[in-house]
């Protein structure tokens, strides 16, 4: 069957299902520590490795990280930067108006490290394409090693494959899933929107 | 913030919004970290040709342009009018139409006629970027001119900016005026009688024609180079002044002058600088100067018009 049932049944339902809540506060956490101690596990002092999130939103996850990281295992050697991919996506003269650009703020080469790429949710993969290229302007890393907190699944238009995940969906594509971060205003939660209640 | 330009076409200052000015600063700064990284390179437009007509001389403007283009990924094709059949007598329509068929999708030109880039805008079908047409706008020019005081002393409403020099011939002048005043800037300009045009104040400058006043007033001052070629060429003409020696002594921006006047106003000069002639080469190449600054950014500035334009540009 190409689509699981789940999807199925979101599909039938969609009109009349309201904001969903994916992970609340408390499983937000949970699931922020266990991203670090994978990351601590396969990294160890993390001398050689860099963290890397996507402007805008895989910033905020990354820089979460970096400072649980840090408060985990003080001594560890992370650098951290924030990659925007506005000027490498493959829609340019597709949408009515351009993407606003954001910052990029990389003060480092990733020439012979390991990266760490941070985005909240991964969806069609084609915002991870557009990263891969924007970030061989650093230099070319040993390894590029993808982490979302977020997976959509069955929505995968490039073959892209995360090894960190923090929880993975199933959804149709006109849902939306919102990552709410407390500098939103709100506790910082995940939430499944459908098409008819923007 | 608006993700897109209000117009399609940068034919000259005068036509922008405040909101289109913002949003070209805000593109540029990030292409301003683009063209520091290792690679300098984005692949925006790799889709895109441009042709680059020079039907004037110039050398930074034009190596700007062709910069820009390239770290956009764009492909470029390079006109100039000298060699080409110009010289023959063909129409500028007649020329720009046959590099059109060409499949070029984006012309930066520069033109000795005020005005060229708005008739071709009327009559061809392709996106039109202003790189200086004779003495009437120099957008870019003007907008990088903004976009490097801001770097240097941050959001331009309510500052000071006085423009010295030859206003009369200057592209450059009217370029600042409207890119100044569209952000809030009081604008001043200093200069000759001779050479600054009688109606000017009703563009809402202030005149000042003792350089003494004007540099103490101001913030920041843009020297104008004296345009020697557009100076009376034959006898019969009346010259603007009587000599560059009788120019310099009224109109040079030297240690002199800033002590007097007790300031120390940001500089920028658009180049070509006639060294000891506006400008000593001691200011010229000081603290306060911001010439260097204002070639580095004109190419990110041009970036940024060039991406933004070419958003619009279908596929």
């Amino acid at each position: 069957m190409k689509f699981p049932l789940a999807s199925l049944i979101c599909f039938i339902f969609a009109p009349l299902m309201k904001p969903k809540t994916l992970l609340d506060k408390k499983l937000f956490e949970l699931i922020i520590n266990r991203l670090c101690y994978e990351l601590i596990e396969n990294h160890d002092d993390f001398i050689n490795t860099v963290i890397i999130g996507i402007q805008p939103r895989g910033v905020v996850l990354a820089e979460l990280i970096y400072r649980r990281l840090k408060k985990i295992a003080p001594k560890i050697a992370l650098q951290y930067g924030a990659l925007d991919i506005t000027f490498f996506r493959d829609d340019f003269r597709r949408r009515e108006d351009p993407v606003l650009a954001n910052t990029t703020k990389i003060d480092f080469l990733i020439e012979g490290k390991r990266v760490i790429l941070v985005d909240d949710v991964l969806f069609t993969g084609r915002t991870i394409r557009s990263a891969f290229d924007a970030l061989l302007a650093f230099g070319r890393p040993d390894a590029i090693e993808l982490l979302v907190l977020i997976e959509r699944r069955f929505s995968l238009q490039v073959p892209v494959n995360p090894k960190y995940v923090g929880k993975s969906v199933d959804s149709i594509a006109s849902q939306r899933v919102l990552v709410k971060w407390k500098i939103d205003g709100e506790p910082d939660k995940v939430i499944l929107h459908t098409s008819t209640d923007e | 913030m608006n993700n897109s330009l209000s117009v399609r076409h940068l034919l000259g200052i005068k036509q922008l919004t405040p909101e289109d000015i913002q949003l070209i600063f805000h593109h540029a700064e990030k292409f301003k970290k683009v063209i520091n990284q290792p690679i300098k390179k984005v692949p925006s437009l790799r889709d895109i040709t441009i042709a680059n007509l020079f039907f004037e001389n110039s050398t930074r403007t034009k190596l700007s342009f062709e910069l820009a283009e390239k770290r956009l990924s764009a492909d470029i094709v390079n006109f100039s009018s000298s060699g080409s059949s110009v010289k023959k007598g063909e129409t500028l329509i007649d020329t720009v139409n046959n590099i059109l068929s060409m499949k070029i999708d984006m012309v930066v030109m520069r033109h000795s006629s005020p005005g060229a880039p708005h008739f071709l805008k009327e009559n061809t079908n392709t996106v039109i970027v202003n790189a200086g047409d004779g003495t009437h706008e120099h957008p870019t020019q003007g907008l990088l001119d903004s976009f490097s005081i801001r770097e240097k002393i941050g959001d331009l409403k309510g500052k000071k900016v006085a423009i010295v020099g030859d206003i009369k011939h200057s592209r450059v002048a009217l370029s600042n005026i409207f890119c100044l005043q569209k952000q809030g800037a009081e604008v001043m300009v200093c200069g000759p009688a001779t050479l600054i045009p009688r109606n000017i104040k009703e563009l809402g400058v202030q005149v000042e024609y003792d350089l003494v006043k004007a540099v103490e007033w101001a913030d920041a001052v843009n020297m104008l180079r004296i345009q020697i070629e557009r100076q009376a060429s034959s006898d019969k003409e009346v010259p603007n002044f009587p000599s560059l020696r009788e120019y310099s002594n009224l109109y040079q921006l030297n240690n002199e002058v800033l002590i007097k006047a007790k300031n120390n106003p940001l500089i920028l000069h658009p180049g070509p600088i006639n060294r000891g002639v506006e400008i000593t080469t001691e200011l010229a190449d000081g603290e306060q100067s911001l010439v260097l600054q204002q070639v580095e950014n004109g190419v990110a500035i041009r970036m940024a018009v060039i991406y933004l334009l070419a958003s619009h540009i279908k596929r």
